[in-house]
């Protein structure tokens, strides 16, 4: 069946029938009939942000969240060019978003009208796919077709550029339906690869599972079929920034996060391992530091939906194409219908070497005198609040870092953080995104002062919407990251890394009508933090922190896994000049 | 992916994973990539390959099936075997990408490019030029006093010879198509 409606009636409609019920947005000329059909109805909250930048990273907060696309609606021109870093903070990290942007009429278009953009041009390589939508007839299933690419494969960003004169025109609806695009990715691995795992499996004397946000992308169901094997193997599992919550840190085989600031027992496990079996990881730069000394001695396999990511950046023996869930589960089916073997005597010994790492306590740190040392700071937070319905996201630096590592995750969806592209102004943003779709939920942004402040107008929003997000702001009066980076690598010449002219955070939350809490004292963080949420509102905390404090474990650059600083090493000339040239 | 034309066992059965490591030898591969003929589609092809860092020797595209809105684009590439297959991996995750073949790995291909050649000379230049190009099996399309266009068709070698033949004997211009490759029997 098919209806006639204006193309602004048709997007709206098409929203319906996907089931989204939150929308991320801000109007302008070329979205205007689009806003009177939302207007019109109540079946779609719209969320207006204070910059389009905002409403990107809230509709991915959302997105990480929920396992659902997140949508957005901003203008042509300067709103579709301020949705670019959320775009591609969502293509790297693989979040699903509908992003629509309004465009000039189609007459107009090259003719470099008021607010014209070339939208698909510019958003071509940040977006998985997008679309200029020329005619009202098409228009239905364009927007369908959008869900279907974002949320089908390796899910990601897609956008749909509609014309003014589109949106007023009217034309066939056509509802939605079971795709026949062609784009169908295979989910279904094969079996004579997953055979091959089950046989290394079998025989692994140091296994190590490297999980990564493909299992979080997967679905729940991937996470607990995650964790039935890993009860089952009794295999050490460590995973990326993008992945944590997949397995629970409580689990006794949980190694930490790995990587460049990652878990000592996690790094060296892999760099020792004789088995990695990467679950929907990329091998990211962050991950494998020197590619060339990345995990010598092991046999990896690597289960990933995306075919481009395997052998990208180091070659693997096992590769498996498809969807993490259901990979897992055939091979869980296999390895049981062989008999669930393991090598357990060999595999005994090597948690025996791995209890030698954990020993060595890499996130130690001492609390002394009247500074809060930031590790200190969230190691309070998670005290305090492990036991809320707690979500976290965060901004991009030392503080995204020390939450990775001293902060639990028990489940999946629980943590939303800028991993790929490192967008320092993600995490206040996403944590509107996560409050929209958890209400009653504890939600958290672990920032920096200096990263904070790159989306602070969403304030307004956060206000407006009665959404009571924690911003908890580690304040080192420091670009924190790069200042640890000029230590080690630019003689301690810190050009421009120090945060001048901070606002007084207390009355910048009460400006606006939050609540604004300042605490300087570890004596009286407990309280501080209990004061923040017991507020029933937005709260900005302004947690004073010890200023030249490095974040390690470190995995420096141009070394290998085996080859870390941890916290007390000195930092001078651990760095070669061609260590230095990488980021 | 479906796009990408790897039987079942997905990039096991690649040429690349017959190789024990990534090696540093660049090779030329002949890509033939079936698109929808959409809007932008050659945009996004030519930016996949601006955007990581890759070679297009060549490159042609032209509607091949109109009902079933399907274009077909040739690409001579080079690179790293492992280069090669990140190219054809990152090809087949485009979306109106359907299918993308390596001629190069999947047997025996013919290449054919056509090229026109302007030559300008009198005297001996130019009866040597029309000699040389009746052994090269160009044609004569253009003629006037003091120049001739040729055209000629073959594998892109044989363009290349032919050009180097040409130069000394009053080359001006010349256009190329770009390779067209299809693969040899079934």
């Amino acid at each position: 069946m098919t209806r006639k409606m204006t193309g602004a009636k048709m997007i709206v409609q098409a929203l319906i029938d996907q089931g989204v019920d939150t929308v991320f947005g801000y109007p302008g000329g070329a979205v205007l009939p689009i806003y009177d059909e939302v207007f019109q109805q109540n079946s779609i909250k719209h969320v207006l942000v204070r910059h389009e930048q905002g409403a990107v990273h809230a509709a991915e907060g959302y997105a990480r969240s929920t396992g659902k696309p997140g949508v957005v609606l901003v203008t042509s021109g300067p709103g579709a060019t301020n949705a670019v870093t959320g775009l591609t903070d969502a293509l790297l990290d693989s979040i699903p978003l509908v992003v629509l942007t309004g465009q000039v009429p189609t007459f107009m278009i090259g003719s470099d009208a008021f607010q014209e953009a070339d939208t698909v041009g510019i958003t071509r390589p940040c977006t998985k796919h997008n679309w200029l939508v020329k005619e009202t007839d098409k228009l239905g299933a364009v927007l369908h077709e959008a869900f279907h690419v974002a949320t089908s494969g390796r899910p990601g960003p897609v956008l749909v550029d509609i014309p003014k004169d589109v949106q007023f025109a009217t034309g066939q609806y056509t509802p939605k339906k079971p795709s026949t695009s062609h784009y169908q990715p295979p989910v279904k691995g094969d079996m004579t690869e997953i055979t091959a795992l089950v046989e290394a499996i079998e025989s692994a004397k140091r296994p190590v599972f490297y999980t990564g946000g493909g299992v979080i992308n997967s679905g729940p169901a991937a996470s607990q079929l995650l964790r039935e094997l890993v009860e089952a193997t009794g295999f050490p599992i460590t995973s990326t920034l993008m992945g944590l919550g997949s397995y629970p840190a409580s689990g006794d085989k949980w190694l930490g996060m790995l990587g460049m600031h990652g878990l000592y027992e996690a790094n060296m496990a892999m760099h020792d391992c004789d088995l990695m079996i990467n679950i929907g990881a990329r091998f990211d730069d962050r991950i494998t530091g020197v590619v060339d000394l990345f995990s010598p001695k092991s046999k990896k396999a690597h289960i990933d939906i995306d075919p481009s990511s395997i052998n990208k950046i180091i070659r693997v023996d096992i590769p498996i194409v498809g969807d993490v869930g259901h990979v897992l589960e055939d091979l869980l089916k296999v390895w049981k219908s062989r008999g669930r073997k393991t090598n357990s005597d060999a595999v005994a010994k090597w948690w025996k070497q791995i209890e030698e790492w954990r020993n060595v306590d890499c996130l130690k740190f001492e609390q002394t005198g009247k500074i809060i040392k930031p590790q200190y700071a969230l190691s309070r937070l998670e005290a305090l609040t492990k036991d809320h319905d707690r979500y976290i996201t965060t901004e991009v630096g030392q503080h995204q870092m020390w939450a990775a590592q001293y902060l639990n995750f028990e489940d999946p969806n629980r943590w939303m953080t800028s991993g790929g592209l490192g967008t320092m102004g993600y995490g206040f943003p996403a944590s509107i995104g996560v409050q929209m779709a958890h209400p009653d939920a504890l939600v958290i942004n672990v920032a920096g002062e200096a990263s904070w402040l790159m989306n602070m107008q969403e304030m307004g929003t956060a206000m407006q919407y009665g959404l009571p997000v924690k911003q908890f702001i580690l304040n080192n009066e420091r670009l924190g990251m790069v200042r640890q980076w000029q230590e080690l690598l630019h003689g301690e010449r810190y050009s421009q890394s120090w945060s001048e002219s901070l606002p007084d955070f207390v009355k910048l939350a009460e400006a606006f009508g939050a609540k604004g809490i300042i605490c300087s004292d570890p004596d009286d963080l407990d309280d501080a933090i209990l004061e923040m949420l017991n507020y029933d509102g937005p709260v900005i905390f302004d947690c004073l922190v010890e200023k030249h404090e490095n974040c390690f474990p470190m995995i420096p650059s141009g070394k290998a896994h085996n080859d870390m600083m941890l916290a007390g090493a000195g930092t001078q000339g651990v760095i070669d000049a061609k260590g230095s040239v990488l980021v | 992916m479906s796009a990408l034309k790897i039987k079942k066992g997905a990039t096991s059965h690649s040429a690349y994973n017959l190789r024990p490591n990534f090696s540093d030898v660049i090779e030329r591969h002949t890509l033939a990539v079936l698109v929808e003929n959409e809007p932008g589609v050659l945009a996004r092809v030519i930016g996949l390959f601006s955007g990581r860092g890759y070679n297009i020797d060549s490159l042609t595209v032209a509607e091949v099936d109109h009902t079933g809105h399907l274009s077909r684009i040739t690409i001579v590439t080079s690179g790293t075997p492992q280069v090669i297959e990140q190219i054809k991996a990152q090809l087949g995750r485009i979306v109106p990408v359907h299918e993308v073949n390596d001629l190069t790995v999947e047997g025996p291909v013919v290449e054919r490019e056509l090229a026109m050649f302007k030559v300008s000379g009198t005297g001996e230049k130019r009866v040597e030029a029309l000699r040389l190009a009746d052994i090269f099996r160009a044609n004569v399309v253009d003629s006037t006093l003091e120049t001739f266009v040729f055209e000629i068709t073959g594998a892109p070698e044989k363009i290349d010879a032919f050009a180097e033949l040409m130069r000394p004997l009053g080359l001006v211009s010349v256009a190329r198509t770009g390779v067209a490759a299809l693969s040899r029997g079934d």
